[in-house]
């Protein structure tokens, strides 16, 4: 075990985690941050994204030890009007993937807050959607302003 | 009155000969076309839980004193464990019990697929729980791997007896029809890839087993578990919630459901086991591949004389020998039509029902070949299957069949074919194509609903189902308000847990909706007549000229509009409740779905990339319910079809039967920048005047089963290439280039003048 320190959607937290832990782990273990999903647990799928400085990382291969920088996850952003976007244009099925989508979009709009429908193929490609909400992600993040 | 008949069942296109109570259901059909509330677009009542991360899947119960289990797995394709020794695991740090072959149900000594699971270990931590697994001692003896089905076929190794169908006379037909055609279609194993891996949590209290599970049908998983631990039905409690993603996989309990309620019995504490994605991809069922030898006959008119076909599903270890001849059967009128159908048993994971399981594949194949005969009689494709129009189901007529209107609103995207042509260049060729669907999706009963209407007036759906994803709770809700003349937001659905509602039925086979849908409208008619009663009663009025709108009791004349909530609160705390059943689905019916696709794709030809540019999807389901939803429905079967046809495939070693793909990066699912730029989603939306108090049928699968064939045809319109195997990969694209383009220069110098 090893002291960890981490800052999540504004508060701080000294933990005890052992090295090697991913940054998703004590989010949902340590944390009780379950709105992250773990899906993969390989970086392969988007669903655990999270930003760390605002930038999308894959939290599930991210070490926490190795974090430098405020880390958002979606309990952060649950006022965040993409929420409502999502909600209107039902970009949402199961809804597994959708916590990772969105925090993966609300990088992309605080980048870039009028993408284009190609800026957000780009953008969102790391987030897989088995249910194929795809189209109604597109349309969530187009009109995210209302 | 309570009522006992014989009746048909249909899941999936298996159908049982079943008893059942069913209960009356006198509520005539609402008008078609869009209602107050049933037919307008809602957003999903759970969705800003679902997109806030606070809806609570399996994978996010967490139980005190809760511990993980791992399980261990067989690394060959069919092996006997000699010996296994699971002290060395036990001794490690946080190992709280380990579990062998014949401990828990679907732990075997005999491993017949690679990933099968053999032994368990339940540890504080998943990662200690792993080191046990890795710590555990086995011995194998190898058994001999068979992964090839014809062999499979030869050697009569078969999950169950070859079913064969004949009607009419195919030999004479055949050998009488002015064109024959004939192909071989090969398509792929798919994987279902549920995000939620599948898991369950097991607790026991006293007696009482809780079992929360990630499943699309609480009540299966009830029986199932049950029965396997010789348990009273009401001691085990069934938890769902929210669950993600199911596609057919996840219809009742498997080894992980089994593993945890043993290693929970054993340590005393809750148990978790959850499958990793790894494991999803070697043990938690997929979607069977299929070899189909088809041959059709037609005379020259284009009418359709003889299809005949030999399917080959490659079931793999287990599972069961889906209709991948059904679509031959029932989608075209044709007197002379012979199936026989195989289901190998094979060294290799096993199948499970994947959204419209063999549809999907008997599809591609038939709507190929039936495209391949429209080139060989020079027949327009929408024409050939206007000639050949089924109006019975082999004699039976349909409940209700719209196909026609669906072709008649497909012209306008087939006609672009040649503005699509138009836009061809030397390397990126461009064409359209379709393909029509079949498929059941009638739902039926039992299913049970309660309505509980509150002195504040608003109500609340009970009912012990689930929600896959697919906007359940959104459809019931808006079905409760229809009924009750209350606005939505003042209805709210309870589902997701044995132990807090009535019966309700599998959501899989298209069925949530038109099974649950007319059990909801009946619960809440119940409570609707109540209050009508009680507003009779103090108004001093007559119960048949009163009426519930807007959320309030309206007298005919209009002297009288009393809110619900004041109607109701008369009572005080007391409370209406009204209980609804699924009513018998109509006798001497088929009930079918139906549907056409219109795709347009661009080849290029030196590369063989294939991308879907247009894809219009028409569908004939009866009523729509939530017409925003649907079209999520739509899009997300049209979506998973083109992984299933472009890029997703499962591979094996051939040797050994290990499975190669076993990551998201092997394993190809379509991302968003895979999707094409227009899908269009068309209902017919008239209400099946037979079926049920709702006239609905289901929509989960429809849109994945025409998809495959229309990209094909499209393929073919484009290029005028072939192509028989799914996934239509670039090796397969280029392969089928190159034999048309051999094709055509056969036929030039056939049909060239002799040199001079």
């Amino acid at each position: 075990m090893s002291e960890l320190r981490l800052t999540v959607n504004g508060e701080h937290h000294v933990l005890d985690a052992p090295v090697g832990a991913s940054l998703a782990h004590v989010l949902r273990e340590e944390l009780g941050l379950t709105g992250t999903k773990v899906a993969c647990n390989e970086g392969h799928c988007g669903a655990c994204t999270v930003q760390v400085d605002g930038v999308p990382r894959l939290s599930c291969i991210t070490l926490a030890h190795a974090v430098e920088g405020e880390v958002t996850t979606i309990e952060g952003l649950r006022e965040h009007p993409l929420v409502e976007a999502f909600v209107r244009a039902d970009a949402v099925q199961c809804g597994y993937c959708t916590p990772g989508q969105v925090v993966s979009a609300a990088a992309l709009v605080a980048a870039n807050p009028q993408p284009t429908r190609e800026e957000i193929r780009h953008a969102m490609a790391g987030n897989i959607c088995r249910c194929g909400t795809y189209p109604k992600i597109e349309e969530a993040i187009l009109s995210w302003q209302g | 009155m309570a009522r006992l008949i014989r009746t048909e069942k249909e899941v999936e296109g298996r159908f049982e000969e079943v008893w059942i109570v069913v209960e009356e259901d006198p509520l005539e059909q609402w008008p078609a076309g869009p209602l107050t509330v049933v037919g307008r677009p809602a957003p999903r009542k759970d969705g800003a839980e679902r997109v806030r991360g606070e809806a609570r899947y399996t994978a996010d119960i967490r139980l005190p004193g809760m511990l993980h289990a791992a399980v261990l797995r067989s690394p060959h394709a069919h092996a006997r464990v000699r010996r296994i020794d699971l002290a060395p695991a036990l001794a490690l740090p946080g190992v709280r019990a380990a579990i062998g072959p014949g401990e828990a149900h679907g732990l075997e000594a005999e491993a017949g697929f690679s990933g099968a699971p053999v032994a368990a270990v339940a540890a504080d931590t998943f990662d200690q729980a792993r080191a046990g697994v890795e710590a555990i001692e086995v011995e194998w003896e190898e058994l001999e791997v068979v992964l090839d089905p014809d062999e499979a076929v030869r050697r009569g190794l078969l999950n169950d007896e070859p079913r064969r169908t004949e009607r009419g006379d195919v030999d004479r037909a055949l050998a009488e029809a002015d064109v024959v055609v004939e192909a071989t279609y090969r398509t792929q194993t798919v994987l279902h890839n549920s995000l939620e891996t599948h898991q369950a949590v097991c607790e026991w209290q006293g007696d009482t087993l809780h079992v929360y599970i990630s499943t699309q049908f609480i009540w299966g998983v009830r029986q199932a578990v049950a029965e396997t631990l010789g348990l009273p039905e009401d001691k085990v409690r069934v938890v769902c919630e929210f669950m993600g993603g199911g596609f057919g996989s996840k219809n009742g309990p498997d080894e992980y459901t089994f593993v945890a309620a043993e290693l929970a019995r054993r340590t005393g504490r809750p148990v978790r086991c959850a499958l990793t994605r790894r494991e999803e991809h070697t043990s938690a069922g997929n979607r069977n591949a299929t070899i189909q030898r088809l041959r059709a006959g037609a005379r020259s008119d284009g009418t359709i004389v003889a299809l005949d076909g030999e399917f080959t599903n490659s079931l793999g270890w287990s599972g069961w020998n889906a209709s991948t001849e059904g679509p031959m059967k029932m989608l075209y009128d044709c007197e002379n039509v012979r199936t026989v159908t195989y289901g190998t048993k094979l060294n290799t994971p096993p199948m499970k029902a994947f959204r419209a399981p063999g549809f999907v594949e008997g599809t591609f194949g038939l709507e190929c070949l039936i495209d391949e005969l429209a080139a060989k009689l020079d027949v327009d494709p929408l024409e050939l299957r206007r000639r050949n129009y089924a109006s019975s189901n082999e004699g039976t007529p349909f409940s209700s069949k719209n196909l026609e209107d669906c072709y008649r609103r497909a012209e306008p995207h087939w006609e672009r074919r040649h503005e699509v042509h138009a836009r061809s260049d030397a390397v990126w060729k461009r064409g359209v194509g379709m393909a029509s669907q079949i498929w059941y999706g009638g739902g039926g009963p039992p299913s049970y609903a309660w309505v509980r209407l509150g002195s504040d007036g608003r109500a609340t759906v009970i009912t012990a189902m689930q929600d896959i994803g697919t906007g359940t709770r959104t459809a019931m809700a808006q079905i409760a308000a229809e009924e009750l003349g209350l606005p939505i937001e003042h209805v709210e659905v309870v589902l997701g847990d044995s132990a807090r509602g009535p019966y309700a039925s599998v959501s899989a086979g298209s069925s949530t909706l038109p099974s649950m849908g007319p059990a909801v409208r009946a619960a809440a008619a119940d409570a609707k007549r109540q209050v009508i009663e009680i507003a009779a009663q103090r108004y001093h009025l007559e119960e048949r000229v009163l009426d519930i709108r807007d959320g309030a009791v309206l007298s005919a004349d209009g002297n009288l509009s009393a809110p619900v909530h004041e109607v109701v609160g008369l009572l005080e705390e007391a409370q209406i409740l009204g209980k609804g059943a699924r009513g018998p689905n109509p006798t001497g019916m088929s009930v079918l779905t139906f549907g056409v696709h219109v795709v347009e794709v661009a080849v290029d030809v030196e590369t063989g990339e294939v991308r879907v540019e247009r894809v219009a999807a028409i569908h004939d389901v009866g009523r729509i319910v939530n017409p925003l939803g649907a079209s999520s429905q739509v899009e997300g079967g049209v979506i998973q079809g083109i992984g299933h046809t472009l890029s997703e495939d499962r591979l094996l070693d051939p040797e050994t039967g290990r499975i190669l793909t076993t990551s998201l990066d092997a394993y190809r699912m379509p991302t968003i920048a895979d999707v094409p730029p227009e899908i269009v989603c068309e209902f017919v939306d008239r209400p099946d005047e037979h079926l049920t108090n709702l006239g609905s049928k289901g929509l989960g699968e429809p849109p994945i089963v025409p998809i495959a064939a229309a990209i094909a045809n499209a393929i073919r319109d484009a290029t005028g290439a072939d192509v028989h195997e799914l996934p239509i990969s670039r090796e397969e694209m280029l392969r089928a280039l190159r034999e048309a383009e051999t094709r055509q220069r056969e036929k030039e110098k056939r049909g060239a003048p002799a040199a001079v």
